[in-house]
């Protein structure tokens, strides 16, 4: 087994991706992720990759769309108002069905906001965030192991159904420090044969995501949509904490998880009987684990850092059947444990 | 001595060759080819010299030149 | 006989879209007769961006990235980052290049990205129907200023490739026309230094391409050439802005 070492959130993010072969990353600076592309500014000449600052948010995800179209494993991280700008070559790369990852450390908004960690763009995340009707694997770890797991697999889930791939985490998870252990570096990278390069012995390929001719770009949509459901079938991920019992479920992700668990722990240490329901893929969203635990729950409480996005696809998982509340503070203010119980308590005695 | 052979089906009647040709022998025929322009077609093919200006100014790639 | 011209195959056998008289067609060949003859056809990966040359990917005969209105530089750097042996160039058009995209092109050249830029300009948003773009000229109309370019109001044309030539990254800038058998064979030679200079490694460089848009001028295809060298020449004047002194 490998050695736990204590690791920064930014930084392990950043090092799992050089283990799972990332070899090119661009990005413009902007709080609180700089510690992904600074940690990178020194990791990746170790490893003959290559790191480049870009003039914008904008140029970088150009360049991450050229990388990826020439074959490489890239990526590319940012905060809030800067993954707004990446929204147009995101959507390129999702049209031209280029492989990347894209890491997302939110923070309070809407505009320039400030640069607390935050949940307000799981909408933008979850529902493909440029134009065109596409959609981004995303992935929401709560931990610094789970976000070294998940960026490592990320990089895989990318080629596999070369698809942009977004790792959706807040300021918390990016500055916390936490002991981590490391995968083992990834020997062998899936081959591409559609990527551009030399081509000696293949026809031409172009990666473009123009299609002038409106019947044939209806086959790509659906020929996207049909890659979507593969995803939703193959690539769901969540957690439970004690709702094998639980009468009363709070539906949180990422670091939102964690100040929920430490709620629900004092909650049952008085005798309530709530549990944790904890998306990890945020897209595709878990539907089953909800509509498993439907009958024995009074209600669901979407606990946020924002003034409630997931919760519609909360409800869009149970339909009518429960009620479905929301609890959140804003703007980068972090909700303590103490303000979700109460809330709960509150809720508890509105449905009796 | 020279010849050239004009797709005429890929000409879209810009002219450019006929401006271009030093021999001043192309010029636009008077039917139209199936998009409906008047193609360049070459009219005396005795003094063509095979120079290539009308392929050098073509943009459309529609010219063929033998010497 | 022998065939001495046919064209090259470089490119792909298809009808192009442009407009008659356009000259996008011959910059086109150009662009492949030089790639054909420096013998990188296996080796070399164009970067479409958006205008009417945006379909070039379409004519082009060897690997393609399309990519995003004034983002082809930004592309053509992440491409050139993973393969530094490949040829890697931008087509550009001028409502591309010199508005949307001025960052990506600018910082392309203060790197001294290792990519060449082919940048066509004809004062004018072609393919979205003639609207004014940053390098129309004074009094020049266009369907967005229908009472001639007002500078008072929308500033002067911008002088691009003068701009890139200043950054200390781009090694060669020229600026060519297509108006006559010696200035197209000038404008391929053009061609093959900016490709010559990128594959041995020194920097980034840039062709501007004086030419024509007779449909959206509404001047006939000769007489748009002959308004080209009066009036764009006029304010874009063609030459060497700068050269390594090996070229010069």
């Amino acid at each position: 087994m490998a050695k736990k070492i204590l690791m920064k959130g930014s930084e392990a993010i950043a090092e799992a991706a050089v283990l799972n072969g990332c070899r090119y990353f661009f990005g413009y600076p902007i709080t609180p992720q700089n510690e992904i592309p600074e940690y990178l500014s020194k990791r990746l000449p170790e490893v003959q990759g290559t790191f480049l600052q870009a003039e914008s948010e904008v140029s970088a995800i150009y360049m991450v769309l050229g990388a990826g179209a020439a074959g490489a494993r890239v990526m590319t991280s940012s905060s809030s108002p800067g993954i707004s700008l990446k929204q147009e070559g995101i959507s390129y790369m999702a049209g031209a069905e280029v492989p990347c990852v894209i890491v997302n450390i939110m923070r309070g908004g809407p505009g320039l906001g400030a640069i607390q960690g935050a949940q307000p763009d799981y909408w933008q995340a979850t529902r493909g965030g440029g134009h065109g009707d596409y959609r981004l694997l995303v992935l929401a770890p709560a931990t610094v192991q789970e976000a070294v797991d998940l960026t490592y697999q990320a990089f895989d889930l990318a080629d596999k159904y070369r698809n942009p791939v977004m790792i959706l985490g807040d300021g918390i998870l990016a500055q916390i420090m936490e002991p981590v252990e490391l995968p083992e570096a990834s020997k062998q990278l899936p081959e591409k044969a559609w990527t551009v390069g030399k081509n000696e012995n293949r026809q031409r390929n172009v990666v473009s995501s123009s299609y002038p001719k409106v019947d044939e770009l209806e086959k790509v949509n659906i020929r996207l949509h049909e890659r979507y459901d593969q995803i939703k079938k193959n690539e769901v991920r969540w957690d439970s904490y004690l709702t094998d019992d639980a009468e009363y479920v709070v539906v949180a992700y990422g670091s939102a998880a964690r100040i929920a668990k430490a709620a629900i722990k004092m909650a049952r240490a008085e005798g309530i009987k709530v549990g944790l329901l904890r998306p990890i893929s945020v897209w595709p969203f878990p539907i089953e684990p909800f509509q498993k635990i439907i009958t024995q729950t009074k209600f669901f409480l979407s606990f946020e850092m924002s003034t409630g996005q997931m919760i519609d696809d909360v409800r869009l998982a149970i339909g009518n059947e429960r009620p479905v509340y929301h609890y959140g503070r804003l703007g980068g203010v972090i909700p303590l444990p103490e303000e979700l119980l109460a809330k709960i308590k509150e809720l508890i005695k509105e449905v009796q | 001595m020279g010849s050239i052979k004009i797709r005429e089906e890929r000409c879209k009647g810009c002219t450019l060759c006929i401006n271009a040709c030093p021999q001043k022998i192309i010029t636009l025929a008077s039917y139209t080819n199936s998009k409906g322009y008047y193609p360049a077609t070459l009219a005396d093919e005795d003094t063509c010299t095979g120079c290539g200006s009308c392929y050098t100014f073509c943009p459309d790639m529609c010219i063929e030149v033998y010497r | 006989m022998n065939k001495v011209y046919s064209s090259p195959k470089t490119l792909v056998d298809v009808p192009m879209h442009y407009c008659p008289g356009c000259t996008h067609g011959i910059i086109h060949r150009l662009v492949a007769e030089v790639v054909e003859e420096m013998g990188f056809m296996s080796k070399t990966i164009g970067i479409a961006s958006v205008g009417c040359s945006c379909f070039c990917y379409d004519y082009f005969n060897f690997d393609m990235v399309a990519t995003a209105h004034g983002r082809a530089p930004a592309t053509a750097t992440g491409v050139k980052r993973v393969h530094p042996d490949c040829l890697v160039f931008t087509y550009q058009g001028d409502g591309d290049l010199a508005a949307i995209g001025t960052a990506e092109i600018i910082h392309s050249a203060v790197r001294g990205e290792k990519i060449s830029v082919i940048f066509v300009n004809n004062g004018i948003y072609g393919m979205t129907g003639g609207q004014m773009a940053p390098t129309t000229l004074p009094e020049m109309k266009a369907t967005t200023s229908p009472y001639g370019r007002n500078t008072a109001l929308t500033g002067y044309p911008i002088k691009m490739t003068e701009m890139l030539a200043l950054q200390d990254g781009c090694v060669y800038a020229e600026r060519t026309k297509i108006s006559s058998i010696a200035t197209i064979n000038r404008t391929k030679k053009a061609i093959r230094k900016s490709f010559e200079l990128q594959m041995a490694g020194k920097g980034f460089s840039v062709v501007e391409i004086l030419s024509t848009c007779p449909t959206n001028w509404g001047i006939e295809p000769l007489k748009a050439i002959k308004w080209m060298e009066d009036n764009l020449e006029a304010y874009y004047p063609v030459g060497v802005i700068k050269a390594p002194k090996e070229v010069e």
